[in-house]
C-alpha cells in the first residue's frame, strides 16, 4: 500500500546537485566555508608533523580534520568528496595508531589528497575548475599502497607526547616594606610587568593606610594580592621581583592548572547538599528551600560582621574566585560565532558615525559651559571610544592565518628549485584588521618568492660560502606603538647597493653625481620597471615588481623599507597601521580650509619665517638643523586663494627616506578620527586620500603626502 | 480620460531663469546651503564635499556643468541631494540649485521629446520637456547622464553658451 507513495529519487543527478545548492543554499554555503577551514588545518597539521614526526597531537588534528570533511561531505550529499576522503582517513587512522610512520612519502600523498579535495570542492560549487578523475584514482591507489604495505614488525615506539606549555594560575601576595620607596622602586612598574605575563587580576589593599595625622608620605602602606594566569613558569614571575626581593614579603602559590581545571569540582559540589536531598525526598518543596536560603547570609558577610576578617581580605578572595571562574570559562568556551563580514562592516560604519556625532556634541557642550551636561557628555565620550575600539577589534584577526599559507609556499617552491629553505615564523598571534591581512597576502607572497628565487643560494653554493646548508626565511610580526611591524628576512646573498646604483644610472633614474645613502639606494628598487634579475624568471620578476608591492602597502596606509648586507641577507620591513578605518592625524589650516596629515609620516613641526625663505632666495627650500629641506606649500599645490601669513608652519614628513616639508598657515592640533572615503566623482583627486568630519561638522580633507610629493616633482 | 495615465511626480527647481524638473523618486532630500569643503585640483563644476549626517557627499554645480555661469549664492540657494547611477553604482550627489519650487504631477501626454535643433545646451542631458499647462515648460533632466561625464571631468565652457542662446531654447519651447 505504501508503494504508491514511494518515488524514485535519482542519485547524483545534476538536478539533484542544483537543488542542493538552491534550496538549502545557506546550508551548503556553510559546508564550503567549513571545509575550506578544515583543508587549511590539514595543510598546517601536515607541515607540522613533517617537521616533527613524533607530534602525536599534530596527527590527531590531521585525522580529526579529515574525518570532519568526510562526515560533513556525506551529510551534505557530496558523495564523491566523502568517498575520496574515506581512503585518506583510513591511512591516517593507521598513522594515529602508530602503525604507519610519518615519512615524506606520507606527507606528500596527504598534501596531494588535500589539493585534490580542494579542487573537488570548488568544482562542486560550480567554480571554474575540473576534477581530473584519473588523478583522483592515482592518489587513491597510492593511499591503498600505503595501507597494504606490511608495517607489522616495524612497530613504532609510542611517541613521546609533547607537552604543550601549560597555563597555570598563581596567587601572588606582594607586601612591600614601608621603606621601599627609598630604594627608588615604584611598585606600579612591577605590577605592570606582571600584567604583561598574562591575564591578571589585581587587588590593592588600603586598610593599613593610617589617618592623615599619622600618615608619612614616604612610606608605602599598600600591599597587593594578584591572581595571574600565565604560561610562564614560577621563575619568570619571581624574576619580576628580583630587585626588590629583600624589601618585601613575597609569596607565590599555584592555585590552578589548565589541564585539570574543572569548574564542576569547584567548591565541593561533589556531595549533594542537605537542601537538595530534602527536596528530592519530597519533604520540602523547592520554593521553601529557596526562601530558607534567602535568609542565609553569605559566608563573607558573616565573617566581616564578626570581625574575623576585614572587608578587604574578603574582597580579595572574591576577586580570586572571579578570576579563576573567568579563566576556566574561557578555556571551556573557545566558542566562536561565524559572522558575515558585511554585517561587521555595517556595525563599524555605524559606530564610526556615532563617534563623529558624539564629537560634535562634545564640542557644542564644551562651548555651552553647562556643568550638568558636562558629566554625561564625558561619560558618553568614554563609552563611545570603548565601543569604537570594540567594533574595530572584531575585525581583527591573528596574522597567523596567513603565515600557514606561506609555509606551504616555501616548502613547495624550495623543492622546485632544489634549495633547502626553512621558514621560521614569529608573532603569529599578532592581530591585524582582516582587510589588511587579506590585502597583504599577495605582497608578502611576492617578497617571499623573491627571497627564495633570488635571495638564497642552493645548498652547495651556501656550503662553499661557509653558510649552513639550510637557508632561513624569517617572518615576524610585532606590535610597535600604534603599528604592526612585519619583517621578511632571509640569510641569503643580500643586495649589492653599488649594483643597484649602477642599474639606476643606466635607466636614467639618478644622475651620476647624486649622493644617496644606502637606504635611499635600496628605495630605488621600488621604482616601476626596476629589476636586478638578469633574466625574468618564471617565479618572480614578471613585472609584478616591488613597485606593485609598495603601492599596495601605500594604499593600506603602511610603509616599507629595505635593509640589506651583501653576503649576510636582506630584510623587508613593513609597518602597517592597525586599522583602515581610523587615522591619527595632524590638523593643519590653510585659509578657511582644514587638512589632515597622517601622523605616521610626520617627524616634526617648525616655523617658517620670511627670513628663512629669503635665505634660499625663492627656491622652495629651507635649512632645518643643518639640513636643506625642500618644501611644498599646500596653498600653492592646491591652487587656493588667499595670502600666506608672514609666519607659516612647516611640517616635516619623511617618505621613502626623503625629508620634505609641508607648509600650511597654521597647525590646529592632533586628532584621531574616522576616515570617510570620497566617492567616485573624486576618484581622481590628486593629493587627497579621503575625508573626515570634524567636531564642528565640517569636512576636512586627508592629504595623500606621497602623491603630493610626486605631483610636486613633475 | 485614463486616470492612471502614468502620472509621475517631479520636483521643480530653478537655475538662473530656467526651470528644471527631477523625478521625485530620485530626490533624497533638500537641504539649506551649507559650508562646502572644496576639493582641490578638480574641475570647476565639482565644487566640493559636504557633511550629510555623518557621510561625505559630493556637491556638483549644475550651472557650470550645463554651461551657465556659476551659482550665485543667495538666501534661496539650496542643495538637492539626488540618487544617481554612475557606472552601475548608486551614488548620492548634492546639486546646487538657485531655488526649489514645488512638486508637480506630469503624465506622459504632457512630456515632449527634447528639442534637437538650435541649442548648444547639450540635449543629451535632457530627457524631455514637461508642459505644466498654459505652455509653461520645464526641462526634465536625466541626472545619470548629467553626472556621468563628471567622472571624466568634461565641462561645458561657459563661453560656448551665451545667455541669448538660452533665450532661444525657451523660445523654441513655446
Amino acid at each position: 500500500m505504501n508503494a504508491e507513495l514511494q518515488t524514485e529519487i535519482p542519485e547524483n543527478s545534476d538536478l539533484d546537485r542544483e537543488d542542493k545548492m538552491n534550496e538549502s543554499g545557506k546550508y551548503t554555503d556553510t559546508y564550503y566555508q567549513e571545509t575550506e577551514e578544515r583543508l587549511a588545518e590539514v595543510e598546517e597539521a601536515v607541515l607540522d608533523i613533517e617537521q616533527n614526526p613524533h607530534d602525536k597531537e599534530g596527527v590527531n588534528r590531521l585525522f580529526r580534520a579529515m574525518h570532519t570533511i568526510k562526515g560533513s561531505g556525506a551529510m551534505c550529499g557530496f558523495d564523491d568528496i566523502a568517498a575520496f576522503t574515506h581512503h585518506v582517513e583510513n591511512v591516517l587512522e593507521k598513522v594515529r595508531r602508530g602503525v604507519i610512520p610519518v615519512t615524506k612519502e606520507l606527507t606528500d600523498i596527504i598534501l596531494a589528497s588535500r589539493d585534490q579535495i580542494k579542487i573537488m570542492l570548488e568544482a562542486a560549487y560550480g567554480k571554474d575548475v575540473v576534477t581530473d578523475a584519473e588523478h583522483s584514482a592515482c592518489i587513491t591507489a597510492a593511499l591503498k599502497n600505503l595501507l597494504a604495505e606490511s608495517w607489522q614488525g616495524k612497530t613504532i615506539d609510542p611517541p613521546l607526547s609533547e607537552d604543550k606549555e601549560q597555563s597555570r594560575t598563581y596567587r601572588i601576595q606582594f607586601r612591600p616594606d614601608k621603606g621601599i620607596f627609598g630604594t627608588g622602586t615604584d611598585p606600579t612598574f612591577l605590577l605592570a610587568e606582571l600584567a604583561e605575563l598574562g591575564e591578571c587580576s589585581l587587588d590593592g589593599h588600603k586598610h593599613t593606610i593610617p589617618e592623615l595625622k599619622d600618615f608619612e608620605p614616604e612610606h608605602c602602606y599598600l600591599y597587593w594580592n594578584i591572581i595571574l594566569t600565565t604560561e610562564k613558569n614560577m621563575n619568570t614571575i619571581r624574576d619580576v621581583f628580583i630587585f626588590v626581593e629583600d624589601n618585601c614579603e613575597l609569596r607565590i602559590d599555584v592555585i590552578g592548572e589548565q589541564a585539570n581545571w574543572d569548574i564542576e569540582t569547584d567548591i565541593g559540589k561533589e556531595h549533594k547538599k542537605i537542601g537538595e536531598i530534602l527536596v528530592e525526598r519530597g519533604d520540602i518543596s523547592s520554593e521553601e528551600l529557596r526562601n530558607a536560603l534567602k535568609t542565609q547570609k553569605r559566608v563573607g558577610e558573616i565573617l566581616v560582621e564578626n570581625d574575623t576578617v576585614d572587608k578587604d581580605t574578603v574582597h580579595s578572595a572574591l576577586i580570586e574566585q572571579r578570576h579563576v571562574r573567568k579563566i576556566s570559562k574561557k578555556q571551556q568556551e573557545t566558542v566562536s560565532i561565524r559572522v558575515a563580514t558585511d554585517k561587521l562592516d555595517t556595525l563599524v560604519n555605524l559606530v564610526g558615525e556615532l563617534v563623529i556625532t558624539q564629537a560634535r556634541m562634545s564640542q557644542i557642550v564644551s562651548s555651552l559651559d553647562n556643568t550638568e551636561l558636562a558629566n554625561p557628555i564625558e561619560e558618553l565620550e568614554l563609552l563611545t571610544v570603548e565601543l569604537r575600539d570594540c567594533a574595530l577589534n572584531m575585525r581583527m584577526v591573528p596574522i597567523g592565518t596567513s603565515f600557514g599559507k606561506f609555509r606551504r609556499l616555501v616548502r613547495d617552491l624550495s623543492a622546485d628549485l632544489d634549495k633547502n629553505i626553512e621558514l621560521i615564523t614569529e608573532g603569529a598571534e599578532t592581530e591585524l584588521d582582516k582587510t589588511i591581512i587579506d590585502r597583504l597576502s599577495d605582497p608578502l607572497v611576492h617578497l617571499i618568492r623573491n627571497s627564495i628565487d633570488h635571495g638564497i643560494h642552493t645548498p652547495e653554493e651556501r656550503k662553499d660560502m661557509g653558510k649552513p646548508r639550510v637557508g632561513k626565511i624569517h617572518l615576524s610580526a610585532t606590535h610597535r606603538g600604534a603599528n604592526v611591524e612585519i619583517i621578511v628576512r632571509d640569510d641569503g646573498m643580500g643586495i649589492d647597493a653599488e649594483l643597484v646604483f649602477a642599474q639606476a644610472l643606466e635607466k636614467g633614474l639618478v644622475s651620476e653625481d647624486a649622493e644617496l645613502s644606502r637606504a635611499e639606494i635600496f628605495s630605488l628598487l621600488f621604482t616601476p620597471g626596476f629589476s636586478t634579475a638578469k633574466e625574468v624568471s618564471d617565479i618572480s620578476g614578471r613585472g609584478v615588481g616591488l613597485d606593485v608591492v609598495r603601492r599596495e602597502i601605500d594604499s593600506l596606509g603602511g610603509t616599507i623599507r629595505i635593509s640589506s648586507e651583501v653576503g649576510r641577507g636582506t630584510a623587508f620591513v613593513l609597518s602597517m597601521p592597525l586599522t583602515l578605518a581610523i587615522i591619527d592625524g595632524l590638523l593643519v589650516g590653510v585659509g578657511p580650509e582644514r587638512f589632515v596629515l597622517p601622523l605616521s609620516m610626520i617627524e616634526e613641526c617648525a616655523e617658517l619665517t620670511p627670513e628663512q625663505i629669503a635665505k634660499t632666495r625663492g627656491r622652495n627650500m629651507t635649512p632645518i638643523r643643518g639640513e636643506l629641506i625642500p618644501f611644498i606649500r599646500l596653498r600653492d599645490i592646491f591652487t587656493m586663494s588667499g595670502t600666506n601669513p608672514s609666519i607659516e608652519q612647516i611640517v616635516i614628513v619623511k617618505v621613502d627616506n626623503l625629508r620634505v616639508g609641508i607648509v600650511a598657515d597654521e597647525i590646529v592640533g592632533n586628532l584621531q578620527t574616522v576616515i570617510k572615503p570620497l566617492d567616485r566623482l573624486y576618484r581622481d583627486a590628486e593629493g587627497i586620500s579621503g575625508a573626515t568630519i570634524m567636531g564642528d561638522g565640517t569636512v576636512a580633507l586627508i592629504a595623500d603626502i606621497p602623491e603630493l610629493i610626486r605631483c610636486a616633482k613633475d | 480620460m485614463n486616470e492612471a495615465a502614468n502620472m509621475t511626480q517631479y520636483l521643480t527647481f530653478t537655475l538662473e531663469k530656467d526651470e528644471f524638473a527631477l523625478e521625485v523618486v530620485r530626490v533624497r532630500e533638500v537641504m539649506d546651503y551649507t559650508h562646502i569643503t572644496k576639493v582641490p585640483r578638480m574641475p570647476e563644476h565639482l565644487c566640493g564635499v559636504i557633511n550629510l549626517r555623518g557621510n561625505v557627499v559630493s556637491v556638483v554645480d549644475l550651472r557650470l556643468k550645463l554651461g551657465m555661469e556659476a551659482v550665485r549664492k543667495s538666501e534661496n540657494t539650496c542643495i538637492v541631494v539626488v540618487e544617481v547611477r554612475i557606472d552601475g553604482e548608486m551614488l548620492q550627489v548634492g546639486i546646487l540649485a538657485d531655488s526649489v519650487q514645488e512638486v508637480i504631477d506630469l503624465d506622459d501626454e504632457h512630456i515632449s521629446p527634447p528639442p534637437r535643433i538650435g541649442t548648444k545646451l547639450n540635449t543629451h542631458f535632457i530627457r524631455g520637456m514637461g508642459n505644466r499647462g498654459a505652455d509653461d515648460f520645464v526641462i526634465i533632466l536625466d541626472m545619470d547622464k548629467v553626472l556621468a561625464d563628471s567622472c571624466t571631468g568634461a565641462v561645458m565652457s561657459s563661453d560656448d553658451v551665451s545667455a541669448e542662446e538660452h533665450q532661444n531654447v525657451t523660445l523654441l519651447q513655446k
